[in-house]
């Protein structure tokens, strides 16, 4: 570590009802890989933004090598030597891969050339691409390469990275870890984002925590234990999910050789699935996502209609019915998009809780509502999970993600269900909230339901399964008791490194 | 019924001037739904260009500066439409709509004076040697400039989508403007040009029907021709090529049932007329069964701050 590449002194950052960035300073030296660490709404997010030029800050200055440095758009950063990888919304389904690369450069070669550069850069670093593939077409870690070519094709000084790993295998990190190393080698300095203690002390030189917009401290990742980082992030201690160990009971939910066309198409067919899972348990499934997660979810819920005996719920077919007819039989599920899945944006609480309640909690009476009656299910659902809002009048768009997460989840949990299958339950939502969620996930098992919990986040799915199996291209892994796993196993499971490499440079 | 009455040569030529409004008011709209927005007031543009075009070129006895005039009122007007979804995110389709019923009473109104008036003749622009080709000639060389115009404008418009920088980055906002946006594009200043462009298309394609092809003023007489370069867009799957071959086929029967109109032909008036829309909305389906996808961004309302 030679210098400072970037130092930031004093950024403010005010949105209405919310200060995102208060006063925020620290430094990153060359070639030094910094971690950001923080909850979501920590306002990690906002800040690199303002590093990035997206966002203007409302007080505060940055210096970039010693010179003054206030971008006032992406371009203006990317001249600068600043690039930045996406946690979302960053590529374009429908364009080529050499095409996405040429919209995130200043001046893009010919495509041509581009292909050929792409080509190289790509093999160089390990991480193969063709460049007239369409990003549609591409698995997550895929897209992810793309957008991480698409920032070395400019040799950055500093890279921002937010979340990468959220999608990939644990081998596809090992090398992304690996490429990382290389180019902080190189003299880039890396700005990494995550909420993932253990990838931060494996790969971070320093480290600067935020909680509700301010600095709250700063580590040396490799020299702190990751209980210590946690408990910076929170600001208090955390509760982990306690398990009570109740008895297993017979087969509820099974699936006997399921195969089923996806219905967008970008999604991932299911290929020749069976399982089983028995009261009392919980079986997690693991995979990155778009390996047929949705489609599955899709298929359980009845929104996807199977041959009847694919789907048997307590011995008896259930493949041919509709989602309302699996509801009044005790299978219940929440799916992963909060906002237009689980839960209709711009309807009040007490609409959504009968959207799925009504069935259960007789929340209707010879297609009338009762309003009252769900009214008092919306607020023990609020009451009982904590949910911060106003009142159960509020619109579901207005919770924050966390919030509203815990509602939908809430809401299946108290219809006392036999079998509840949950996509990503824990998904943008705060430790404290994901603690709530895992606990009550496994109080529901320990009461004799049946629970499928698909997820994304390894820890998540060791911390409360007892049984795991992986999705990969569409096809189930076959399906092993969790507490003899390791990750290793766990990652090939999920289908290994799909074709990455170390870096060869 | 006398079928040898319909001169094959001058029905080509006539095909092509027919072709010629829908055709540019379909690649406008084009690149409008290409940078993720949809306007379906492109009626509404195109009278207004109609009404714009020969009353400025009546004035001033020019039919060029009618032209000019045409493409900068079907612009104005589009530009409502820009202010009122890009910077007050009104609804995409009401907007649309209310554009073109707004058009048509606006246009209705300028047009009270010029009911009955003769425009100035618009001059052919013959093209020295490749005009004597005998067929090919009288069809294709021996045209007005416009036509000339919208084919260049069709070509022009393919390659800038294709191959230019600036068609990637149209494309880029209408795929996915979240994406454009966080990667520093100005959304909504891409898509206030391209709904401009837009316009401008279609206030031209609505003055060559007023100045060149009827020539004189009636109201609502661009007929839904604007409806038709709507489908026209969706149908060609958002290609250029397939555009101006549906323009085409859309001109031909059109003119075609004209003349079997004039040539007593047995079959009802009605069918007839019908035929034009029916053919070319038929073609085209079957034609997009490739299922291109539509812009992803189309029509959604886009906001920095969300």
């Amino acid at each position: 570590m030679t210098g400072t590449l970037l130092s930031i002194n004093g950024l403010t950052k005010a949105y209405p009802g919310v200060v995102a960035n208060d006063n925020v300073s620290f430094e990153i030296g060359e070639g030094e890989v910094h971690a950001l660490l923080g909850e979501n709404g920590a306002g990690k997010s906002t800040l690199v933004k303002m590093i990035y030029g997206l966002v203007k800050p409302d007080r505060g200055t940055m210096q970039l090598r010693g010179d003054a440095y206030a971008p006032a758009e992406p371009s203006a950063a990317r001249a600068a030597g600043v690039a930045m990888v996406f946690q979302h919304f960053s590529l374009f389904e429908a364009l080529n891969v050499a095409e996405n690369v040429a919209l995130g450069m200043e001046n893009p070669p010919g495509m041509r050339d581009l292909a050929a550069r792409i080509r190289e850069v790509s093999e160089m670093y390990g991480l193969p691409l063709d460049p007239d593939r369409i990003v549609g077409d591409l698995s997550a870690g895929e897209r992810q390469r793309v957008e991480i070519i698409r920032c070395l094709l400019q040799d950055p000084k500093l890279l921002i990275m937010d979340e990468p790993t959220s999608v990939l295998t644990p081998q596809e990190v090992d090398i992304l870890f690996e490429t990382l190393r290389k180019l902080s080698a190189e003299g880039t300095a890396i700005l990494y984002i995550s909420h993932k203690l253990e990838e931060i002390r494996t790969l971070c030189d320093n480290a600067t925590i935020l909680r509700l917009g301010q600095v709250v401290g700063d580590c040396v990742p490799r020299d702190t234990t990751a209980r210590d980082m946690a408990e910076m992030m929170v600001g208090s201690s955390l509760l982990v999910p306690e398990r009570a160990g109740g008895t297993v009971g017979p087969v509820l939910l099974k699936i006997n050789d399921l195969s089923v066309a996806s219905p967008s198409a970008f999604g991932t067919s299911l290929k020749n699935i069976s399982l089983e899972v028995r009261a009392g348990e919980i079986l997690g499934l693991g995979g990155v996502a778009g390996n047929g997660q949705d489609e599955l979810l899709a298929a359980l819920s009845g929104e996807i209609p199977t041959a009847p005996g694919a789907v048997e719920l307590d011995g008896k077919p259930i493949g041919g019915l509709g989602p309302v007819a699996r509801r009044r039989l005790g299978l219940l599920t929440a799916p992963e998009e909060r906002l237009g899945h689980a839960a209709a944006p711009d309807m009040s609480l007490i609409e959504n809780a009968l959207l799925t309640g009504s069935v259960r909690e007789g929340l209707e009476n010879r297609g009338f509502l009762k309003w009252g009656k769900a009214k008092s299910f919306a607020e023990a659902i609020i009451e009982r999970f904590d949910v911060r809002t106003p009142g159960p009048d509020n619109a579901a768009r207005s919770l924050s993600g966390g919030n509203l997460q815990k509602f939908v989840i809430g809401r299946e949990v108290m219809q006392r269900p036999e079998v509840l299958v949950v996509n990503q339950p824990t998904w943008g939502v705060d430790a404290a909230a994901a603690a709530a969620i895992r606990q009550a996930l496994l109080d529901l098992a320990a009461g004799g339901a049946a629970v499928v919990v698909i997820s994304q986040d390894l820890d998540e799915l060791m911390e409360i399964s007892d049984h795991f199996g992986a999705l990969n291209e569409g096809r189930l892994s076959d399906i092993r008791l969790a507490k003899d796993l390791s990750v290793d196993e766990i990652g090939l499971m999920m289908g290994g490194a799909h074709g990455m490499e170390v870096a060869h440079v | 019924m006398d079928l040898s009455s319909i001169n094959p040569i001058l029905l080509l030529a006539s095909l092509i001037v027919a072709a010629t409004p829908l055709l540019l008011a379909a690649i406008g709209e084009l690149v409008v739904e290409k940078a993720g927005v949809l306007n379906l007031g492109v009626e509404g543009m195109m009278i207004t260009g109609a009404i714009c075009g020969f009353a400025i070129a009546v004035n001033t006895g020019s039919p060029v500066v009618g032209l000019i005039a045409a493409a900068g009122g079907g612009a104005v007007l589009s530009l409502l439409f820009a202010l009122l979804t890009q910077f007050a995110m009104a609804n995409q389709v009401a907007s649309g709509l209310s554009l073109t019923l707004f058009g048509l009473g606006l246009s209705a109104l300028i047009g009270q004076d010029y009911q009955g008036v003769k425009p100035p003749a618009f001059p052919k622009g013959d093209i020295p040697i490749l005009s004597d080709i005998p067929v090919l000639g009288p069809i294709l060389f021996s045209q007005d400039f416009v036509v000339y115009m919208a084919f260049f404008l069709t070509l022009g418009v393919w390659a800038m989508l294709k191959y230019s920088r600036a068609g990637l980055i149209l494309r880029a906002v209408g795929e996915n403007h979240d994406a454009a946006h966080a990667l520093g594009y100005k959304v909504v200043r891409i898509r206030v040009l391209a709904i401009l462009f837009g316009g401008a298309c279609a206030g031209l394609g609505g003055a060559y029907i007023s100045l060149i092809r009827v020539p004189q003023w009636t109201e609502g007489m661009t007929a839904g021709i604007g409806w038709i370069a709507l489908a026209l867009v969706v149908f060609a799957s958002w290609k250029p090529w397939r555009v101006l071959l549906g323009a085409c086929l859309f001109g031909g029967v059109s003119v075609l049932q004209l003349n079997l109109q004039a040539a007593g032909v047995a079959i009802p008036v009605e069918y007839l007329a019908m035929s034009p829309y029916l053919i070319t909305i038929l073609v085209l389906v079957i034609m997009s069964a490739d299922r291109s996808r539509a812009p992803a961004s189309l029509g959604k309302g886009f906001h920095a701050g969300s």
